[in-house]
Formats: structure tokens, sequence, C-alpha cells
């Protein structure tokens, strides 16, 4: 590697650390795509072996409306992921409701009247969330903000106000005659 | 000047709190939206007899406390002392709600540790369960004479639970005539 192939940010690397950390920038990227290839692989799987295929279509919308609610029990997962014993029974709920004709609509409705607003897994727009759904907006503007300000700051300031670039200084050092003059 | 350097602070401090009162909070503990509801209908067996149904109407008039459980409930049998002390009280009807268990099972636990309860409602599949938005057994309910929830407990019940939370709330709603 070069010397003066430096780029701002990344750091300068001899060539076998070089060598090193890029290799594990491409293990990284290979469990990356093994990982996602695994989970659509899981999925594919869990989907072929969802109970009660007969009706195809109607199971489609028992997976699509499980995914929108959340099992309390592992309050990470959906009932359509969950293996625990109350996912099974409101899969199992929410497969009878929507076979009786009840709309997708509905049936989140009954369970949001259980269990709360907790049990969507996408909350709800409301007074009580609205910092939730916002929230994350309204960070990243701020912070845009300050960071349009800061440099606009910066770029009216004179070169005075900087400590000068080491390569100018080394430069200067080394070329003496032609700087101070 | 000094603004710029205590602001960092000052936003720290900030993030700090935020993460102090995350921490104190349990995710488990869902906020219920029964409460100050009615408490939904339910037509169940008896535990000790298949025979027999009762129904919420059966319970109306009267304040009643809700415990549900099951057999194979570990959590459960902590708090069946204090459930067993507190049925010795006499204040209210205790009535358990045993959830997806069997009968045999569940018949057998309650003679091995003691029956607290004055029933016990057999819900096999657990419907009634989630109709009560049951999610962690155990869990008690407290409901008042017109048949709406006023209180909801999820898992064990602690002596402090009982003296400081339940008993009170029972009495007051006892003695409304409301």
């Amino acid at each position: 590697m070069p010397e003066d192939l430096r780029i701002p940010f990344w750091p300068s690397l001899s060539k076998p650390r070089a060598t090193l950390f890029t290799g594990m920038l491409l293990l990284l990227i290979a469990l990356f795509l093994a990982t996602a290839q695994a989970k659509a692989q899981a999925q594919a799987q869990a989907k072929e072996a969802a109970p009660a295929a007969a009706d195809p279509v109607l199971e489609a919308r028992v997976q699509r409306v499980a995914a929108e609610l959340r099992c309390l029990v592992c309050q990470n997962q959906t009932i359509a992921d969950s293996t625990s014993d109350l996912a099974t029974d409101l899969r199992r709920e929410v497969r009878e409701q929507l076979k009786r004709g009840v709309s997708d609509e509905q049936v989140v409705q009954y369970m949001t009247d259980r269990y709360g607003d907790f049990v969507r897994y996408r909350p709800p727009f409301k007074a009580s969330t609205a910092l939730l759904w916002l929230g994350p907006a309204a960070l990243l503007a701020l912070s845009l903000g300050v960071l349009v300000t800061v440099l606009r700051r910066r770029a009216k300031l004179g070169p005075e106000a900087f400590e000068p670039d080491e390569d100018d200084v080394l430069d200067a050092a080394a070329v003496p005659t032609e700087r101070s003059r | 000047m000094k603004l710029r350097y205590l602001l960092p602070l000052a936003l720290f401090v900030v993030l700090v709190g935020f993460l102090a009162v995350g921490l104190k909070l349990d995710p488990r503990e869902v906020p219920s939206p029964l409460i100050g509801k009615p408490a939904p209908g339910f037509a169940l067996t008896r535990l000790d007899d298949a025979a027999k149904t009762i129904r919420r109407e059966d319970l109306l008039g009267q304040v009643w406390v809700l415990n549900v459980w099951a057999s194979w409930c570990a959590a459960c049998r902590d708090e069946h002392p204090h459930l067993m002390a507190y049925a010795k009280t006499k204040q209210v009807p205790l009535i358990g709600l045993n959830y997806k268990d069997t009968r045999p099972a569940g018949l057998t636990w309650l003679t091995r540790f003691g029956n607290p309860y004055d029933a016990s409602l057999f819900d096999a599949d657990g419907r009634v369960g989630i109709d009560f938005g049951v999610y962690g057994v155990p869990e008690t309910f407290v409901i008042d004479k017109q048949g709406v929830i006023r209180f909801k407990q999820i898992g064990p019940v602690t002596p402090e639970i009982l003296q400081s939370r339940i008993v009170p709330l029972v009495k007051s709603l006892k003695d409304s005539d409301a």
C-alpha cells in the first residue's frame, strides 16, 4: 500500500493487516448472506409445515394475521413464529375466527380487546404512541439540522481558526525556503 | 462557551435518566385493557364435577376473586400457601380457573397440596383464559358485584400484594352498595 494512498476515516494499514481486515470483512459478508439464506429456507419450510393445509388461502390469511400479533409469552416473537402453547392457542383462535368469516381487522381488534395494544406488532398511531412513531424521524431531522449548522458555521471561518494540516507543517519544515518567502 | 461543554453532559444525564427508568420497567407487566370492563361471559363445568356448570351470571351480585392456576404451573406452587391463608379469612369466594389442565391432574394437585378454592372452573382448551387475556399463569382477578374486573395480577400473588392491594380493594368493593 503506497504511503499517500489514504482515505479519510479509513484506517491506514500495513499490507498483512490490510489483508486480514479485508478477509474479516469478506467473512462477515459471507456470514450475513448465509444467515439470510438459512432464514429464507426456514421460512419456506415453516410454510410447508403449516397445519390444516386443506385450505391454502385461509392458511395464508392466518399466517398474515398471526404475523401482526405479538406472542405475550415470548414477547419478541409474533404468534406466527412462536411455538409456545399460548401462541398455538391464539393461532387456532385466529384460524377459527377467519373460518367463520370474521375480517382480519376484527380478529386483530378481538386480540387487542383482551391483551391491549401491546399485542399488536405494529402499534396504532395515537397520542400515547406519537413519540414511538415520530421519535426516530424527529431525531434524524434534529441531528441533520445540527450537522448543517455546524458545517455552515465552519465554512465561514478563516483558515486561522483551524490547526494547520500535518502535511503542510512537514512540507514547511522540509523546504523552508519555498514557504518562508 | 461553557454551554458547549455542558450540553453533552446534560444530554448524557437525560439519556441515563431514560435508561434508569427503562431498567425498572418490567416488560412482563402488560397493562390489561380489561380493568374496568365487564368480565367475559363463560359457562364452564366444575373441575370436580363435569355435570355441574358455573356461569358468569351465577356469580353476579357478589365480589369474588378469580385465580388462574394449573397443575403444570410451577409458580402456582409458590403462591399456593398464600392463597390457602387468604381462603381461611373467608373474605369473598375464591374461584379457581383450572387452565389447560386435565381433570385427574388438577384434582390430584388439589388433594396433594390442599384446596383453597370454593370451586374451580375447568378450562381445558384455554378459551376462557384467552377471553380473560391470560398469558402468564398464575393470574388473579378481582371482580365486583356487577361482574366488572377491578384488578389483575399477573404472576404469583405474594402476601404483600394480598395485604396491600387485594384485601383492601375487595373490602371497599364489598362495602359499596353499587
